[in-house]
C-alpha cells in the first residue's frame, strides 16, 4: 500500500525526522496513524483547552477512557466513541463494532462495562436508504449489547434532514471499579516484559478502516465494505469475562484494547505512553486466514482483541486464564527500552521508527475558518403559526413517546439488576452501584439545529442541559465526556464550527466545573455536497451519593403545585422543534443561556435533593418546550396537569430554553421558596397536577386517556 | 440449601442470579460448563444469557456441554433444576422440559416488565406464591415464543404442568400465552421472565423474591 491519505508535506516531515526514506510498509504504519482517527491532526490543539482535572478525576483525556471517584473505593470509568463510517456502510455491523469498541475501551481500564448510552442521529425515515440504516443500528446495537449483557440504558434519537446517509451513531459506555480491583492504563514498560495478545484471531477485516473514517463518503460508498470490520458478540463477552479475570492476577502492566489501526496504534501508543518501545514478531500473531501480508496482519482492524503487557514470571498463568475461556492468547513480542515501534516478520526486521515520531509526531493542521449567516424566523412565518398546528404538533410528540418506548424495549435494559431509571422514562438513566447506597446518573445530550445557528452557543446550551439532566434525577454532574461530530475540516464554515462549539464545551463545563475526562472526534461526516451539523454529544455522568435522592419526572399527586424555575421570557423558537417539525425550518437565535444562572441552579439543587420530600418530581424544559415537558411528566407519572400560560406569546408553550418544571407540595411551598431565594434564583407558579385532566390554557383542554389513548 | 448457578460461556445473568439468592440468605456456587462436578449442589440453575453466543439456535449448543449431561442425570434422580430465559431454552434442547423456542412474534428483542398469573402453586418453586396470584417481572429474550404441538398441550394442561401464564399481553405470541411449564414429576422448572431481576421494590418489582424464599425452607 504505501503512502495513502497524507499530504506532501506531510510526507517531507515524516522523511526529514526520520532522517531517511521510510520503506513501503513503514509507509503503511505512517499513513494509517497519521490519519485523522488516530492522530487528531485537527483537534489536537484545541482539545488542550479542556479543563480536565477536579479533585475527583482519577484519569483524564489521554488514556483508553477517564476515571471518576465516588469514594468508598467505587470508580467510574466512560467514554463515548463515534462509529459515523462505518454504519453509513454496513449500519448493523457499523454500530455493533461500535458497541464492542468502547466496551473494550472501559475494559482496558481493568473495569467491568455496566451501562451503555447511544446517541444516534438519522435522516428522515421516509427517504433513501434512511429506514434501512435506522433498523440496521438499532438492530446492531441491540445484537451486541444484549449479548454481552450490557445494558442499553439511554440515548437520544433526533431525525434530521443532513444527516440522510451519514447517519452518527455515538455509543458511550460506563464501566465500574470496585474497591477490590485495580485500574489499568495502556502502558508498555518495563524492558523485557511481554506482549500477550488475546481474543480472536487477526483476519483481513477492517484493513485501513481508520484512514476510511477519515476522509469524507462519497456516492459509492457500499464499495467500502471491506473497511467495516464484523462483530462477534459472544468472544466479546467471553473476553470480558476473561480479561477481567487476568486484570485480578498479579503481574499486568498495562492493558489496551485494538481498534482503529490495529496492532499498530495499539502498540505504539502503548509504548509512548511507557516511555518505551516494542519489539514484535509478527509471525506469532494467531492468524484467520492463510499467507496474510505483513501489512494485512498490522493493520488488521479484527475485533475482539486486547493487548496485555505481562511480566515474564506471571505469563503463564495468565495464559491459563485465557484458555479456560476457550480464547486465543499469545506471546506476540517484548517491551524494550529503546523507544522504537521495530517488527519483525519471517526473520527480517521491516518496520523501525522511533514511536514518538508515530504518536505524536504527525504536523498539526489549523486551517483556515469563517463565520456565516443563518437565516431569523420571518415575521411572515411567526404571523403564520395557528391552532391546528399545535394540535399538530401534541401529535407529533407523543407519537415520538411511543415510537421511543417501543425502540428501548429492543435494548435489554434490566440486565445487571441495577437499573433504577429505564432509558426513556427520565432525563438521565439512573443506576444503583451494588454494595453501596450510591447510585449513578448517565445522560447523552446534543443539539445539531442548535449548534448550527451558533455553534458556540448550541455547545454551550449541550453542557448545560445534560448538567439539568443529572440534577433533574436527584445527581450531583461530575465529568464530561464529549463526542464531537463535525464535517469536512478543510471546509472553513466547518472548521468555524469545530472551534466555537469547543470553546463553547470549554466555557460551560469550567463555569459549571464538571471537568471533561473523555472523548472523541469524528471528522469528515456528510456525503458529497451534504454536511452534516456541527453535533457535539456531552455525555455526562453525576453522583447520588444516596440513592434516596432521586427525583423522578412522573407527576406524583393531583393537587400539587407545579412551578417553572426559570423565566417564560427566556423560551424562544429559534432553532425549535416547534419551527422544525411544523414547518420544516431550521431558523432564528438558539434560545438565551445564562451560564452563571446555571451554576446557581447546580448549586441549589446540590443542596434540595438531599432534603427527601421538596421536590416530589422534575423534568427540564428542552426540545418542543413546555408543551413536551407537561406531556412527558403526565405521561410518566399517569397523571394530568392544568396550567395557566399568559396567552401573548406562543413561544412560552413551544418555544425552548433553559428552566426546569417541578412539583412541590403545598405544605413544601414555603421552605422552596425560601431556598430559591437563597441562591437568587426566578421560580413562578404556573399550574396544579390534576388526576386525568390535561389542560394548558389557553391552548390545550383533554384528558389523559384521550392524549394516550394508543398506548 | 446449596444452590449452584451454571455458567455456559455467554451467559450473562450468573451475577444477578447470584445476587438475588444472597438477598435472601443463601450462598450459592458457580458450575462451570466444562466440569463434571455438581459439588453436591441440592438445586441447580441454569441462568439466562446467551450461552454459546445462541449460535444455531437458542441453548441448542449448551445442552452438548460436559456439565449439561450430569445435570440430565441429576433432574432424572430427582434434583430441582430451574432454567429461567436461556437456561429454559436449554431445559428444551436438553430435552427436561416438552415443546420449543421460536422467535418472537414481533421478530425482535423485547424488554420489558410484563404480568403474569401463576396457575399451579402446588409445586417445591411455586409454593410460596397463591394460585391466580398476578406478578410483575422483565422479560428480556428474541426467542421465547413457546410452542408445543396439541397432543403434548393437552397432556401439559392434564397434568397441571402450565405453571405460569402472561397475563393480559401475550408479548412474544407464545401458544395459550405459556411463560413457564414444570415437568411432570415437579423437579425440573423452566421460565422465560427473570425472578433475579425482580427482588428489590426500587428496581421495579419484588414479585421474584418468592421464588428464590422457597429455596429456604427444604430441609
Amino acid at each position: 500500500m504505501g503512502v495513502f491519505g497524507l499530504r506532501e508535506e506531510e510526507i517531507k516531515h515524516a522523511i526529514k525526522v526520520l532522517g531517511r526514506e521510510p520503506n513501503d510498509l513503514e509507509w503503511s504504519v505512517i499513513s494509517v496513524i497519521w490519519s485523522e482517527h488516530c492522530s487528531y491532526k485537527h483537534s489536537r490543539k484545541y482539545l488542550k483547552e479542556f479543563l480536565t482535572k477536579a479533585e475527583w478525576v482519577e484519569q483524564g483525556p489521554g488514556e483508553n477512557a477517564g476515571i471518576i471517584n465516588l469514594g468508598d473505593g467505587y470508580r467510574i470509568v466512560f467514554k463515548i466513541e463515534s462509529h459515523n463510517h462505518p454504519s453509513a456502510v454496513e449500519p448493523f455491523q457499523g454500530a455493533a463494532t461500535g458497541v464492542g469498541g468502547i466496551v473494550r475501551d472501559i475494559l482496558a481500564l481493568g473495569a467491568r462495562p455496566i451501562a451503555l448510552l447511544d446517541s444516534l442521529r438519522f435522516g428522515p425515515l421516509n427517504k433513501g436508504r434512511n429506514k434501512y440504516l435506522f433498523e440496521g443500528v438499532v438492530g446492531g446495537i441491540s445484537f451486541y449489547g444484549n449479548c454481552i449483557g450490557v445494558p442499553v440504558v439511554g440515548g437520544e434519537i433526533v431525525f434530521e434532514e443532513c444527516y440522510s446517509s451519514n447517519p452518527l451513531v455515538n455509543v458511550m459506555c460506563i464501566g465500574l471499579l470496585t474497591p477490590d480491583q485495580k485500574s489499568y492504563r495502556g502502558r508498555a514498560e518495563g524492558e523485557g516484559n511481554l506482549l500477550l495478545l488475546v481474543g480472536a484471531k487477526t483476519g483481513r477485516d477492517g484493513l485501513q478502516g481508520a484512514s476510511f473514517a477519515s476522509e469524507k463518503l462519497d456516492e459509492e460508498v457500499h464499495k467500502k465494505r471491506p473497511s467495516v470490520q464484523v462483530g462477534d458478540p459472544f468472544l466479546g463477552k467471553l473476553l470480558i469475562e476473561a480479561c477481567l479475570e487476568a486484570a485480578s492476577l498479579d503481574g499486568i502492566i498495562g492493558i489496551q484494547d485494538l481498534g482503529a489501526a490495529g496492532l499498530v496504534s495499539a502498540l505504539s501508543e502503548s509504548a509512548r505512553r511507557g516511555k518505551s518501545g516494542v519489539e514484535l514478531i509478527l509471525d506469532n500473531v494467531p492468524q484467520r486466514e492463510e499467507n496474510m501480508s505483513a501489512e494485512e496482519i498490522l493493520l488488521s482492524e479484527s475485533q475482539e482483541r486486547m493487548l496485555l503487557v505481562v511480566r515474564p514470571e506471571k505469563i503463564d498463568k495468565v495464559i491459563e486464564v485465557f484458555r479456560k475461556w476457550d480464547l486465543e492468547a499469545s506471546i506476540i513480542g517484548k517491551v524494550i527500552s529503546k523507544e522504537r515501534f521495530v517488527v519483525y516478520f519471517k526473520g527480517e526486521k521491516i518496520v523501525d521508527l522511533p514511536t514518538e515520531l508515530l504518536v505524536e509526531g504527525s504536523l498539526i493542521f489549523d486551517p483556515p475558518y469563517t463565520p456565516y449567516e443563518v437565516p431569523s424566523i420571518s415575521s411572515d412565518l411567526y404571523n403564520s403559526i395557528k391552532e391546528e398546528h399545535i394540535a399538530n404538533f401534541v401529535e407529533v410528540l407523543v407519537e415520538d413517546l411511543l415510537i421511543k418506548e417501543s425502540i428501548y424495549r429492543k435494548y435489554d435494559y434490566s440486565v445487571q439488576t441495577n437499573t433504577i431509571l429505564p432509558p426513556g422514562l427520565g432525563d438521565s438513566a439512573v443506576l444503583r452501584i451494588k454494595g453501596t447506597n450510591k447510585g449513578i446518573a448517565i445522560t447523552t445530550d446534543g443539539n445539531g439545529r442548535y449548534c448550527y445557528l451558533d455553534p458556540r452557543k448550541g455547545a454551550i446550551y449541550s453542557v448545560a442541559e445534560a448538567c439539568r439532566n443529572i440534577l433533574c434525577v436527584g445527581g450531583r454532574p461530575l465529568g464530561i465526556t464529549d463526542g464531537l461530530n463535525f464535517g469536512d475540516p478543510s471546509d472553513p464554515k466547518v472548521f468555524y464550527q469545530f472551534r466555537e462549539v469547543v470553546k463553547g464545551i470549554n466555557l460551560a463545563s469550567r463555569v459549571l466545573e464538571i471537568p471533561v475526562v473523555s472523548g472523541n472526534v469524528s471528522f469528515y461526516n456528510g456525503q458529497g455536497e451534504n454536511t452534516i451539523y456541527p453535533t457535539p454529544i456531552i455525555g455526562m455522568v453525576g453522583i447520588l451519593e444516596d440513592i434516596n435522592y432521586l427525583i423522578t419526572p412522573g407527576f406524583k399527586k393531583p393537587g400539587n403545585l407545579v412551578y417553572l424555575i426559570g423565566d417564560l421570557s427566556w423560551l424562544s423558537l429559534g432553532g425549535s422543534r416547534f419551527i422544525k417539525d411544523i414547518f420544516n425550518k431550521v431558523v432564528g437565535d438558539v434560545p438565551w443561556v445564562d451560564l452563571i444562572w446555571e451554576r446557581k441552579l447546580k448549586l441549589f439543587w446540590e443542596e434540595i435533593r438531599k432534603e427527601k420530600g421538596i421536590l416530589l418530581s422534575a423534568h427540564d424544559v428542552s426540545e418542543g418546550g413546555l408543551l413536551a415537558t407537561f406531556l412527558e411528566m403526565a405521561f410518566w407519572g399517569n397523571r394530568g396537569v392544568r396550567v395557566d400560560l399568559p396567552d401573548d406569546k406562543i413561544e412560552y408553550l413551544v418555544g425552548e430554553g433553559s428552566g426546569i418544571v417541578v412539583e412541590v407540595e403545598r405544605e413544601g411551598e414555603r421552605e422552596f421558596l425560601e431556598r430559591l431565594g437563597k441562591y437568587a434564583l426566578k421560580a413562578i407558579k404556573i399550574g396544579e397536577v390534576t388526576d386525568n385532566e390535561f389542560v394548558i390554557s389557553p391552548y390545550i383542554k383533554t384528558t389523559l386517556s384521550e392524549l394516550f389513548k394508543r398506548r | 440449601m446449596k444452590v449452584g448457578i451454571v455458567i455456559f460461556p455467554g451467559t450473562n445473568c450468573d451475577m444477578d442470579t447470584y445476587h438475588a439468592l444472597k438477598i435472601v440468605g443463601l450462598k450459592p456456587v458457580y458450575l462451570w460448563h466444562k466440569e463434571h462436578d455438581l459439588k453436591d449442589v441440592d438445586l441447580v440453575i441454569l441462568p439466562g444469557g446467551f450461552s454459546y453466543g445462541d449460535y444455531l439456535r437458542a441453548g441448542a449448543i449448551a445442552r452438548f456441554s460436559p456439565i449439561m449431561r450430569e445435570v440430565v442425570d441429576f433432574a432424572n434422580k430427582g434434583g430441582y433444576v430451574l432454567g429461567i430465559c436461556n437456561g429454559f431454552q436449554i431445559l428444551l434442547e436438553a430435552g427436561l422440559l416438552p415443546g420449543a423456542m421460536l422467535p418472537n412474534i414481533t421478530n425482535s428483542f423485547i424488554c420489558k416488565e410484563v404480568y403474569l398469573e401463576v396457575l399451579n402453586n402446588n409445586n417445591f418453586f411455586l409454593r410460596r406464591y397463591s394460585k391466580g396470584e398476578i406478578i410483575k417481572m422483565p422479560i428480556a429474550h428474541k426467542e421465547g415464543r413457546y410452542y408445543i404441538s396439541q397432543k403434548e398441550l393437552e397432556e401439559l394442561k392434564e397434568n397441571n404442568q402450565i405453571v405460569l401464564k402472561y397475563f393480559g399481553e401475550n408479548p412474544n405470541g407464545s401458544i395459550e400465552s405459556i411463560a413457564g411449564i414444570i415437568n411432570k414429576r415437579g423437579n425440573v422448572m423452566g421460565m422465560m421472565p427473570h425472578p433475579e431481576r425482580a427482588v428489590e421494590l426500587f428496581l421495579g418489582s419484588q414479585s421474584g423474591i418468592n421464588l428464590f424464599l422457597s429455596f429456604l425452607d427444604e430441609e
